[in-house]
């Protein structure tokens, strides 16, 4: 392992879906139905086409994701680029998204890896204006729990 | 130093004590007695979470003549605002969203 590798931290979300990865793989790859569940985007299927994502912007966020699809296979897995844009391109995140879809039992098992954050990352305090609220309930449930 | 996440935890996990913090974080700075107003509890107990809610660096006390203002350090949140919870947070919040998106597509 590299020791850039080493350093950085990957976030992973795995939930099965009762349904086919033909459906799902449309959900993740057709930019409208994209849009329906992530955000407003010029995606296409096609490996190398560059893109954005496009959220409202913040407070210290200009709401774009600079995109490349890096891979392509078809109702398998797919990867893209998702990266910090404009002014703060040069310091902001450099991430990779994979999504892998596997069938099984119940349906499809949809995996969410989000690889590449750096430990100078963590300071992206950006945009919790509004968030946090849920951030200090969220944290009332977990430390109930332990 | 940095504080950690544990102490941020414990702190903010009495409902009581978020209560005057987020009070403090929305309305700035304001004084025990105007916080006691409002916290359903006694001034002594107001105090003690005061002073838990200074020591994990979510508050600040400033002195004048013989009143104590406090305020709310939102940055003193940051150790627990990572990007893990951030982004973690988000994909699952999306994850949701896909599901609602998949239930009304057709085959």
């Amino acid at each position: 392992m590299t020791e850039l590798a080493a350093r950085t931290h990957s976030i992973v979300v795995e939930r099965v879906m009762p349904h086919s990865p033909d459906k799902i793989w449309r959900a993740l790859t057709q930019s409208a139905l994209i849009e329906a569940w992530l955000m407003k985007n010029d995606f296409q299927p096609v490996v190398g086409h560059t893109f954005n994502f496009r959220a409202s912007p913040i407070h210290g966020w200009n709401g774009v994701t600079d995109s490349e699809v890096l891979e392509i296979i078809p109702h398998r897995r797919l990867t893209y680029s998702w990266n910090a844009s404009g002014d703060q391109a040069p310091d902001g995140l450099k991430t990779i998204v994979t999504w892998t879809l596997t069938p099984c039992e119940n349906g499809t098992r949809v995996r969410m890896e989000q690889s590449g954050f750096r430990p100078q990352d963590e300071t992206g305090y950006r945009g919790m204006g509004g968030g946090w609220p849920r951030i200090l309930a969220r944290l009332e449930e977990v430390s109930s729990k332990s | 130093m940095p504080i950690a996440p544990t102490v941020l935890f414990s702190a903010l996990a009495d409902p009581t004590r978020r209560a005057i913090f987020e009070r403090l974080a929305r309305d700035g700075a304001q004084t025990v007695r105007v916080l006691t107003g409002h916290a359903g509890v006694s001034q002594p107990a107001v105090s003690k979470h005061l002073a838990v809610l200074k020591l994990a660096g979510l508050v600040r006390d400033r002195r004048d003549g013989r009143q104590t203002h406090y305020s709310a350090q939102p940055q003193g949140l940051a150790p627990l605002l990572d990007w893990i919870s951030l982004y973690g947070a988000f994909w699952r919040d999306r994850f949701d969203r896909l599901e609602t998106l998949l239930n009304r597509m057709d085959q």
